[in-house]
């Protein structure tokens, strides 16, 4: 078996890949739930309902969707450089932490000051948060040659604890009997609600405006260019004087901030403190949201809400049918690896001689 | 510190430094041979968690502890065999091919758990590996067979690697697959056996927590000793006599680590010794990262005839 580089990739080709990859990763997990027992049509049913029948199902989805958007936009920047920044479970948390001591309730009363200064600081606090922990793991890739996927990974372990000891210490909410979660966050910082009676929140509006932004920027700035530059071909990038360093630690910077971002909006949009499961591993699915978008932004927004809706339904499938909820999980892996094998296969032609 | 002294001193600490050390040893030997052919192998946190979810399922279910070891071992080649097929046979990023084999064998394994037991508030438990006492020696007969396997791992992977064809086969690959390809050797065939092989004692690593040092699967206990492996390969130069340092040193800190916590300093936060293990990892990393000698070919797919 080898491969043969295609002289062109067809736009169709380019389209197709992904829901190729969506198919073949429905074949697989309808054995799943095949072995698990359960109807199968009755479950992708349930699930389908559960993530897209209904308006409140739509509100759960597009809430879920907001926190994989920036994750997934996280992953876009860091990836497209070639920065494998696996650490953006990490960075969220810790753009979570920076926004309760900037915004929370400290004692009765929080920080003083008017609204309109202490909201866009909070969102700063999270942004820099989350930047200057992928900053440390970038420079030590550009200065040391250390691989940033390991320390990253590690990191996110080291900021987990941290944020546990910060809840049973100095952030402890103490009218929580006891519950590990943090100060609450002041109700006038909290974000507004989209739809009635619904958790949708205009963190929906802070992700999309992001996502063009970022799709602007990759199109339209030096920096950009820069960065594709830099994924297409590290040396010929550093040959044709792109300045390297810089633009490495500026992604960083960048990946790290919108990944801390999520976490300041998700506490600021849905649970209005840090809780050690308030994310389910939004930092790790948000590489799969980059990878199924083909590290585009805006197509980012799609494979979030996508990724958002397997995971709403699944759950509300598992209540109803009782097939375990780690369904979603499978989906996002294999749907992950099928949109990779799809991808290249737009690129290469198999060969079996 | 003449707490310290007698810590030292107990025969109990060393039994918890090996035993600490066994999945790392194992693990990392898992992680030396996929690297040393040249490939990152990132699906090794996954891999641990379903090698320690089928080894110890199949015990469950009546199979022998050995055979246990088997499935487990099993059930790492396959995964493996995936991950080649997607980062040597399709010559995908090493990177995301691997976390993807992670995020699907964690996935498997918790849905299989929960399907295979629905309700279920305990963990179902199963006879692990007896400490070995008929070996008579002090901290060795404190062990399960799984150690001394590990231990016995070690010398057998140097071997191989450098004293047999099939080694230099391996360590060839790894560096200049361009003159192995010129030998006559087959690349893509040269890394799918090193990748398999070294998926194998990954999933070993992980069934030794479910076959030894526990007698039940838990959600999250590997709990990133998969990546630790990854970096004390690194800080080990790819040598199967330093991992086995890198991994007695580094259960040596984790050993102390939750004794001192026992001791219990009330004025330390408890995260702050937990903490100790991931950021030694990242310590091991800079301090080796000056002189590391990666293999040349380490992340480079290799298409024939493309440069």
């Amino acid at each position: 078996m080898h491969l043969e580089k295609r002289s062109s990739t067809s736009a169709t080709a380019f389209l197709l890949a992904p829901l190729l990859a969506v198919l073949v990763t429905l074949v697989i997990s309808s054995l799943l739930v095949a072995w698990a027992g359960a109807p199968v049509g009755r479950t992708w049913g349930l699930l389908l309902q559960g993530a897209f029948g209904s308006v409140f199902a739509w509100s759960e989805t597009l809430t879920r969707a907001i926190p994989l958007m920036l994750t997934g936009l996280a992953a876009t920047v860091a990836f497209k450089a070639r920065l494998f920044n696996i650490g953006a479970e990490g960075q969220l948390y810790a753009g979570a932490l920076a926004a309760v001591a900037v915004g929370g309730l400290h004692g009765t009363e929080g920080l003083p000051g008017p609204v309109w200064v202490l909201f866009p600081l909070m969102m700063l606090a999270s942004a820099v948060a989350g930047a200057l922990l992928l900053l440390g793991p970038a420079l030590m890739k550009a200065r040391l040659g250390v691989d940033e996927v390991v320390t990253t990974l590690l990191l996110n372990f080291i900021v987990l604890l941290m944020v546990s000891a910060m809840l049973d210490g100095p952030m402890k909410d103490p009218t929580a009997m006891g519950w590990p979660q943090s100060v609450a966050l002041q109700g006038e910082l909290e974000l507004t609600r989209l739809i009635e009676r619904t958790r949708v929140h205009s963190g929906l509006i802070w992700a999309l405006t992001l996502a063009l932004g970022l799709w602007l920027v990759f199109k339209y700035t030096v920096f950009g260019f820069n960065v594709q530059a830099l994924g297409s071909n590290a040396r010929a990038a550093a040959f044709a004087g792109v300045p390297v360093t810089r633009t490495v630690t500026l992604v960083a910077l960048l990946s790290g901030a919108l990944a801390g971002l999520a976490g300041a909006i998700e506490v600021a949009g849905r649970t209005s403190y840090v809780t050690l499961d308030m994310s389910p591993g939004y930092g790790y699915s948000g590489i799969v949201v980059a990878m199924l978008a083909g590290l585009h932004p805006l197509g980012v927004v799609a494979a979030s809400v996508f990724i958002a809706g397997v995971l709403v339904g699944a759950d509300s499938m598992s209540r109803a049918i009782g097939v375990p909820t780690y369904l979603a999980d499978v989906i996002v892996a294999v749907s992950l690896l099928c949109v990779l094998v799809a991808t290249l296969l737009t690129q290469y032609r198999l060969r079996w001689r | 510190m003449s707490d310290l002294l007698d810590l030292l001193g107990s025969s109990a600490y060393w039994v918890a430094v090996l035993r600490i050390a066994t999945p790392l040893i194992l693990g990392t030997l898992g992680v030396l041979w996929c690297e040393r052919a040249g490939v990152l192998n990132l699906g090794i946190e996954g891999i641990m968690v379903a090698g320690a979810f089928t080894g110890w399922l199949a015990v469950y279910q009546g199979l022998p502890l050995w055979a246990g070891v088997a499935v487990a071992a099993l059930t790492g080649a396959t995964l493996g065999l995936l991950h080649a097929l997607l980062t040597v046979g399709l010559a995908l990023s090493q990177h995301v091919a691997g976390l993807g084999i992670t995020l699907l064998a964690t996935a498997l394994s918790y849905f299989s758990y929960r399907v295979s037991f629905p309700k279920v508030n305990t963990p179902p438990t199963i006879t692990p590996f007896a400490p070995m006492d008929w070996l008579g020696l002090p901290v060795l007969s404190a062990q399960t067979p799984l150690t001394l396997l590990a231990l016995a791992l070690v010398p057998v992977s140097a071997w191989i690697l450098y004293r047999t064809p099939a080694g230099l086969a391996v360590r060839m690959v790894g560096e200049n697959p361009q003159a192995a390809e010129g030998q006559g050797l087959s690349v893509a065939a040269v890394r799918t056996s090193a990748i398999v092989g070294g998926s194998a004692l990954m999933g070993v690593a992980g069934s030794f927590l479910t076959l030894s040092a526990f007698n039940a699967f838990f959600f999250n206990m590997i709990n990133g000793r998969g990546w630790i492996c990854v970096a004390l390969v690194v800080f080990a130069s790819w040598r199967p006599g330093k991992a086995l340092i890198g991994a007695l040193l580094f259960a040596f800190f984790d050993a102390l680590q939750l004794r001192v916590q026992q001791m219990g300093d009330a004025g330390i936060p408890y995260q702050l010794y937990l903490m100790l293990p991931y950021a030694l990892s990242i310590l091991a990393l800079v301090l080796v990262a000056r002189r590391a000698t990666y293999p040349q070919a380490l992340m480079k797919p290799y298409r024939k005839g493309e440069r």
